[in-house]
């Protein structure tokens, strides 16, 4: 459960009337694309790598940090999280 | 002692516990949050699960913890509304999508995951939901670790305290441990390297008498954490009385909604009660999470108690202690299993 994992912003849209929640980063993790509240990171833009765990952004990562822990979890056997947020990313594709 | 159970599973699977084999003893604590749900939370899940207008929404790991009269699995099988969800928002939107049906969220984790159910609920509150509710059952690690050291029935030389969780928190949230016990605490991450620093740091102090918190995974970890995070923390939640699984009740560990977010509480809106807690008869989980046994010592590990049909929930939870031992246990020596 407290695994997070890093993904890389490449939209960030905001709700003008929601200050707390309304902002929404779309974040890449290795080609599959989630959106990700940013609420705890309101500081990020697009281009940032963020760790992100239950959907919210909890901190900036550094890329080079962010690219060497996700190799790590692809090879590692940490529970469903690469494969969860592949279906998760496929799964709103289809609605999209 | 690793308190993570990101962690537990991190220093088995990597090997490193292995590797350590008879030179070091680490010891898992309670750090998964769904093996220190008290019994009575899961019973209340299942019974509000059983509600034909209700619908659980949750993280996956608790469906299938055994309550007393099955998992939130099994009820699922017999027509139940159990949804697994991977972000508390996904509740809340699906209660604005079915003004139908009572949406409940299961809220457990540790101060990793209480900030997301925060902002569900904020976000709820803008929307103006009647029909979403949380179940609450957050645990704070520092208040956890103090009770457990205050007990002063597990000796340890040091503490690998989890990296996510100090994301939110910060370094500094560890002060108070160090100076009141001397005991070393540090923060690391979970990738095998970063986690051997993290061990090798905290045998150099405990070999040469110091004690002090030590941050390495500083990519992730500041020493004043995530102020935006805990700001929606203390706003809709406040420190309170939690009952963790077979340990009991220690004060301040947990989490309940502010009076001002109080029509979110499924206790009260739904009318249902957390009884109290109970070991399933020959369960050790509640030994187990305070470091006191290791999973081998428990009668019911790897007979009764299997991944496929287990009794407690640390055999169930992808971080509990009994079903990492049951994975990658093999080679782990008599040394790490240490006193039963």
């Amino acid at each position: 459960m407290c695994l997070a994992v890093p993904g890389k912003i490449v939209g960030i849209s905001r709700d003008p009337d929601d200050e707390v929640t309304g902002m929404i980063g779309t974040v890449d993790f290795q080609g599959s694309r989630l959106d990700v509240s940013l609420a705890m990171t309101p500081e990020v833009t697009v281009g940032n790598w963020v760790l992100v765990h239950a959907g919210f952004a909890l901190t900036v990562l550094d890329e080079q940090a962010a690219r060497e822990t996700w190799q790590y979890i692809e090879s590692a056997d940490l529970g469903q999280m690469p494969k969860e947020l592949r279906d998760l990313s496929a799964g709103a594709a289809e609605q999209d | 002692m690793e308190i993570c159970g990101t962690h537990t599973v991190s220093l088995l699977r990597s090997g490193v516990k292995s590797l350590l084999g008879d030179v070091l003893r680490l010891i898992s604590g309670p750090g998964c949050p769904v093996c220190v749900t008290s019994q009575g939370y899961i019973d209340a899940a299942c019974e509000l699960a059983a509600r034909q207008e209700v619908t659980i929404c949750t993280y996956g790991d608790m469906v299938r913890v055994p309550g007393s009269h099955g998992s939130l699995e099994q009820l699922k099988a017999r027509g139940a509304d159990v949804m697994v969800i991977y972000c508390p928002r996904d509740a809340v939107h699906y209660a604005a999508a079915r003004s139908d049906r009572k949406v409940v969220f299961l809220a457990i984790g540790f101060e990793t995951t209480a900030p997301a159910t925060a902002a569900a609920i904020i976000e709820a509150e803008r929307m103006g939901l009647e029909n979403f509710h949380v179940l609450t059952a957050h645990k704070l690690v520092i208040p956890a670790v103090s009770a457990l050291l205050s007990g002063g029935d597990v000796a340890i030389d040091g503490l690998l305290c989890p990296g996510h969780v100090s994301t939110v928190i910060g370094a500094d949230a560890y002060r108070p441990v160090v100076d009141k016990w001397k005991m070393p605490c540090v923060i690391a991450g979970f990738e095998p390297l970063n986690m051997l620093v993290g061990i090798a740091e905290l045998v150099e102090q405990a070999v040469t008498g110091r004690a002090d918190v030590a941050n390495v995974y500083g990519v992730a970890v500041s020493p004043a954490g995530n102020r935006v995070a805990q700001g929606l923390l203390s706003r809709v939640f406040a420190p309170a009385p939690a009952v963790w699984r077979a340990i009991g009740t220690i004060d301040d560990s947990g989490l309940e909604l502010r009076p001002q977010y109080a029509r979110f509480d499924a206790r009260a809106e739904l009318d249902v009660q957390i009884g109290p807690d109970h070991e399933p008869p020959g369960c050790m989980c509640g030994q187990v999470i305070q470091g006191k046994v290791a999973p081998s010592a428990c009668s019911l590990f790897a007979t009764a108690c299997t991944p496929v049909k287990p009794v407690g929930p640390c055999m169930v939870s992808s971080e509990g202690t009994c079903a990492a031992w049951y994975k990658y246990g093999s080679s782990i020596t008599k040394a790490q299993v240490g006193p039963q």
